[in-house]
């Protein structure tokens, strides 16, 4: 039950993209047509799921017993990237239909601050105290992010069709979508 | 000069600023409902409401290079003012009126394009906007017995503090908040906020809500699918979550629908047919999808009522739903003229 709570909190009332406001980047750049936000959902969501049990692993088994927590910010960087990347080449042989989808996505997600987000926060957070919480939360903020950037994408191709007024064409409405999805989502608040 | 559409043609008279005074006629019932019930408080929430908006609305088509006289004619802005002044307290002060009808009509119709172009329904954003702007304000609701005189009410809508005896917590909030280990009966019986089967007056502004919606449907102006989406999901998560009223039951399906905005919700708001999805079944997925969030954040969540964010919710997702719910075009197979194909 905890760790149900943990997933529907991570997806809906700690929402990272609209509540949080962590990926912002792939968020208003990614969400501009359905196929390419398709592909980011699930190259964010392997990557979001890796470096949380990672990074995880890394502080507790690592950084905790040599005490130095305090350099966790560059090792969490360097993990995360060293491990998506060797995961691309990898990918790259095993499966080229894989790696047709994931391809472009996987380094551009690599950099974001929401993968990093999940990492640090999955220290910041006593209930995230297990393996098993620490990867599933990694797993609720990337299903969470892909949602509402599926829910984007589809509804910038429809206002590809509206009159809409010359100076707010393109990022500005992007934009205003994005602050009234988040008025939507802070109904959530409070649910967990 | 030759104009050529293509078939079929369908001629009806009047075009949107008749469906919208239609909507305007059904509407009223339930406004008189809410004035019964609720005071002179309602009177003054739309007339600002309706003031504001064919303000915003003339300086935004004016800067839009529009023409004014044929925006304002249309009438939708005036629907969108009447179903947001329905929605907030009869005690609101000024400014909340004046910034939910702004972010309605500006925020959430003309930056998108104005009308026919915008994805969320006007009237809940400015709804949501004032609710999260303004939390404290937005509880001032007037107690359904309480005989308020006007100048009181004046002085609330200037800004002055209502005194306590003439504003009272909703149904729906008391029944979430103060329950304290009562069983439901028992609970409903202590308090004079609860009617028959519903919140008191609420149940009755609700129903009177449902025979405009009836009119609507039997005009032909709305279909049945939204409406019967969302009652039907919020009324079934109610069954599921119905326990013969413990104390820690989460209330009965008549609730649910007699209470809040519930009906205002399914017969006015969602049936907005510009923000909801554009197929029959897409509205009913939409419906269902708002009576879902409406039940678990009235239930979990921390908002006593959440119709708004049910709504907006479902505006939010109809396009993905219009994508993946498309109709099959006649003499061909399933899925085709999707765009990837």
């Amino acid at each position: 039950m905890d760790e149900l709570t943990l997933l529907l909190g991570a997806i809906l009332v700690y929402n990272f993209a609209l509540v949080q406001f962590l990926g912002l980047c792939p968020f208003m750049g990614v969400s501009g047509q359905l196929e390419g936000a398709i592909g980011m959902s699930l190259a964010t969501a392997f990557v979001l799921t890796l470096s949380s049990s990672v990074s995880y692993a890394v502080y507790h088994w690592a950084l905790v017993p040599l005490q130095v927590e305090f350099l966790r910010t560059i090792a969490f960087i360097i993990t995360i990237a060293a491990l998506v990347q060797l995961t691309e080449m990898t990918v790259r042989r095993l499966s080229p239909l894989l790696h047709r989808i994931l391809g472009l996505f996987l380094p551009l997600i690599t950099s974001n601050c929401a993968v990093l987000g999940v990492a640090l926060l999955n220290t910041y957070r006593p209930e995230n105290d297990t393996l098993l919480k620490a990867t599933l939360y990694g797993f609720g903020a990337a299903v969470g992010f892909s949602l509402v950037l599926i829910l984007m994408a589809a509804l910038r191709e429809r206002l590809l069709a509206a009159n809409v007024p010359h100076p707010f064409r393109g990022a500005p409405l992007g934009l205003i979508s994005a602050g009234l999805m988040a008025l939507t989502f802070a109904g959530f608040a409070g649910m967990v | 000069m030759l104009q050529k559409t293509s078939a079929p043609h369908v001629s009806a008279p009047g075009g949107i600023s008749r469906v919208m005074l239609w909507v305007a006629a059904a509407l009223v019932p339930g406004v008189l409902g809410q004035l019964w019930w609720f005071g002179p408080g309602v009177l003054i929430q739309l007339a600002w409401c309706v003031l504001i908006a064919l303000a915003a609305e003339a300086l935004a088509l004016r800067l839009r290079g529009q023409p004014v006289e044929v925006g304002l004619g249309d009438c939708s802005v005036l629907i969108c003012a009447l179903l947001l002044g329905l929605t907030l307290p009869g005690h609101a002060p000024w400014y909340v009126g004046l910034t939910a009808t702004l972010s309605a009509v500006l925020l959430g119709k003309h930056v998108y394009g104005g009308l026919g172009h915008n994805p969320f329904n006007p009237a809940m954003i400015g709804y949501v906007v004032a609710l999260i702007g303004f939390p404290i304000e937005m509880t001032r609701w007037t107690h359904p017995d309480a005989a308020v005189p006007l100048a009181e009410v004046w002085a609330a809508f200037s800004g002055a503090l209502l005194p306590d005896q003439w504003t009272a917590a909703t149904a729906l909030e008391v029944f979430k908040l103060e329950r304290g280990g009562m069983y439901e009966a028992e609970f409903k019986a202590s308090r004079d906020i609860f009617g028959l089967f519903g919140g008191r007056g609420v149940e009755w502004v609700n129903a009177l809500f449902l025979a405009g919606g009836l009119l609507l449907l039997l005009r032909g102006i709305i279909t049945w699918h939204g409406p019967l989406g969302l009652l039907g999901a919020l009324g079934l998560c109610a069954l599921i979550g119905w326990d013969g009223g413990s104390s820690e039951g989460h209330g009965s399906a008549l609730l649910h629908w007699f209470s809040g905005a519930t009906m205002l919700g399914a017969w006015f708001i969602l049936t907005d047919p510009v923000s909801t999805s554009a197929t029959p079944w897409g509205r009913f997925v939409c419906g269902a999808l708002a009576g879902v969030v409406t039940y678990c954040i009235r239930v979990w969540g921390t908002y006593p009522d959440a119709i708004a964010f049910g709504v907006l919710l479902s505006n939010f997702a109809a396009p993905l739903i219009d994508y993946y719910l498309r109709p099959r075009v006649y003499g061909h197979g399933r899925g085709a003229g999707r765009a990837d194909e």
